[in-house]
């Protein structure tokens, strides 16, 4: 910069250092929370200084969930979100990438047909169409099954789009090599495509693991038992009713404990999770 | 734009699209089609019969007070969530963007909430602003604050607003940071030799050139008060207190779910659908515009 202004710098650094801060509060007081016993919980105000109930808490709630709310193990609705979280991501890639390999290297009839048939379920998300999509998956039979969580979601345009984006910038020549060398379209997808395509699938899974960890609406109608709860949903189960009726204690560490691999995903893995957020909005 | 290169088979690509087209037929199209069709239905009260009304339907809900409280409602709501969460990560990315020093790990300490589910997020908020134990309500309670958003509906309307807030300053503040990155340096630094404040210099250069990532943010942030922040609302105040904070994205969800209302909710996701609809086209125009400037 051509100009020097220590002050505004200073300046610059404050309002950063108070957006941190903002923004980490919250997380700060959840984990000091969940690590207190419940009586410390309900003093007001809490103590800001983390207690000594931190592995009691958590391994009450990775056991058997609250005392007085849901009494599911939050251990189960881990491995439950951990399921949704890959199962959706590897989905969406696979049929997304597969159809936009069509959409892109074929010529058939229909084929804008379909193209612009992913291209609008951009407007229909599920809170338009909850409960015919909800009797959908009871006709079907597949309450409460892996199946019913992932699959309604994993159908995406977004998805569809960024390959077609990518494979339209694949040179020419490639495929005109591959054909001339005699291999046929899978074999051209398979060794060509298919690697050239990582970094975009990269991306894109940091993106829909986040998208199918923090799902809520979908588990909440599908998921009504409670050995398919997912974290995210069970928190929710365990707040009973007015504030002091809660062990607030335990909720905010299953708050942690479902915030945690989402944010570690992000931070790790900023890089991809940077790309994939800018590019699947283009 | 098209490929000049094609393979030919007669069944291959129609297998390939299979997967997507029978997964958006089964839970997109077919179960939407159905929610129309429902909309223009009567159901008695034990759901044995099924009567076409036409209209009617529609025609109950814009005279329900309810309904036109919760438009009401969802217009402040989303004009509040989106005023607030772009500013404050403007405000923050046009710092980050001056600092050299730190600058990634401001970043990185800003994003984190991205992964935060906004069901979770509004837990969060509600434990810090429960009305009898809450660490920021005891603070408010200090400054003579009567703080009780179970009870008043426009402190629930502020929890809501905050905790939707708090999940999106994160995506906004990488697309203004990458947007700000994007504007050549040699402009600014010749405003900053004709004499030019850092102030005038924001309002008067950067500004309208991040014009294209505001308006973008703009739409994404509407949609993302109108349907995401279902979560928020579900895990905090359900709709209350006295509909106060009864969202329509949540009305349909408690009018259908909740109270078996089966024409009314489904009248309401149509009107939904077609406000879908305009966003998104508003958002493809834009990005058409985009491409050409």
């Amino acid at each position: 910069m051509v100009e020097n202004r220590p002050w505004l710098t200073v300046f610059s650094h404050v309002v950063l250092l108070a957006g941190v801060a903002a923004v980490a509060f919250p997380l700060y007081v959840t984990f000091v929370a969940s690590t207190l016993s419940l009586q410390e919980v309900m003093q007001v105000p809490m103590s800001l200084v983390p207690g000594d109930h931190l592995v009691e808490n958590y391994s009450q709630v990775l056991g058997a969930g609250t005392h007085s709310g849901s009494k599911a193990a939050v251990s189960q609705m881990l491995i439950n979100s951990t399921v949704m979280a890959l199962a959706i991501p590897l989905g969406k890639i696979v049929i997304s990438i597969i159809a936009s390999f069509a959409i892109v290297y074929f010529r058939f009839p229909l084929r804008m047909f379909f193209f612009w048939m992913i291209f609008v379920t951009l407007m229909l998300p599920v809170e338009v169409r909850i409960i015919p999509t909800l009797q959908v998956i009871t006709d079907l039979k597949l309450n409460n099954t892996y199946a019913g969580l992932t699959i309604p979601l994993i159908a995406s345009a977004t998805a569809t789009f960024l390959f077609r984006q990518f494979f339209m910038t694949v040179p020419d020549e490639l495929a005109e090599a591959a054909r001339v060398d005699g291999a046929s379209p899978m074999r051209f997808f398979w060794d060509v495509l298919m690697p050239l395509s990582k970094t975009t699938m990269a991306a894109l899974f940091v993106i829909q693991f986040i998208y199918g960890w923090n799902q809520y609406l979908w588990p909440l109608l599908v998921a009504t038992d409670e050995s398919m709860y997912t974290a995210v949903i069970g928190i929710k189960r365990m707040i009973v009713g007015s504030d002091a009726a809660n062990e607030w204690n335990l909720i905010m560490a299953t708050a942690i404990l479902a915030m945690l691999p989402p944010a570690i995903v992000v931070v790790l893995m900023q890089k991809w999770f940077v790309k994939g957020l800018v590019e699947t909005e283009k | 734009m098209e490929k000049r290169v094609v393979f030919r088979s007669a069944w291959l690509p129609y297998a390939l699209v299979a997967p997507q087209i029978v997964i958006t037929i089964l839970f997109f199209f077919w179960p939407a089609a159905q929610a129309v069709w429902y909309s223009f239905q009567l159901q008695d009260a034990f759901g044995f019969k099924t009567q076409f009304v036409g209209f009617a339907n529609f025609a109950t809900l814009f005279r329900d007070g309810g309904y036109l409280d919760s438009f009401k409602i969802t217009a402040i709501f989303s004009v509040l969530v989106a005023f607030f969460g772009i500013a404050i990560s403007l405000l923050l990315a046009a710092m980050a963007d001056r600092v050299v020093r730190g600058a990634m790990a401001y970043k990185t300490l800003l994003i984190w909430p991205y992964a935060v589910a906004p069901a979770v997020a509004g837990v969060l908020w509600a434990f810090l602003f429960a009305p009898s134990i809450g660490i920021v309500t005891h603070v408010l309670r200090g400054w003579g604050v009567d703080w009780n958003w179970i009870l008043k509906g426009d402190q629930a309307m502020v929890l809501i607003v905050v905790a939707s807030v708090w999940k999106q300053i994160s995506y906004n503040f990488l697309f203004f940071l990458a947007g700000l990155q994007s504007i050549p340096r040699s402009l600014i630094e010749a405003a900053a030799i004709d004499g030019a404040s850092p102030t005038r210099r924001f309002w008067t250069i950067v500004f309208p050139l991040l014009s294209p990532t505001t308006f973008f943010l703009l739409v994404v942030n509407m949609v993302y008060a109108f349907f995401d922040t279902f979560g928020v609302i579900d895990a905090t105040t359900q709709g209350g207190p006295a509909q106060d904070t009864n969202i329509l994205v949540y009305k349909v969800y408690h009018d259908g779910v909740k109270a078996v209302d089966l024409g009314g909710s489904s009248a309401q996701s149509v009107i939904l659908m077609i406000i879908v609809i305009a966003l998104t086209a508003v958002q493809f125009r834009y990005i058409e515009r985009k491409v050409q400037y």
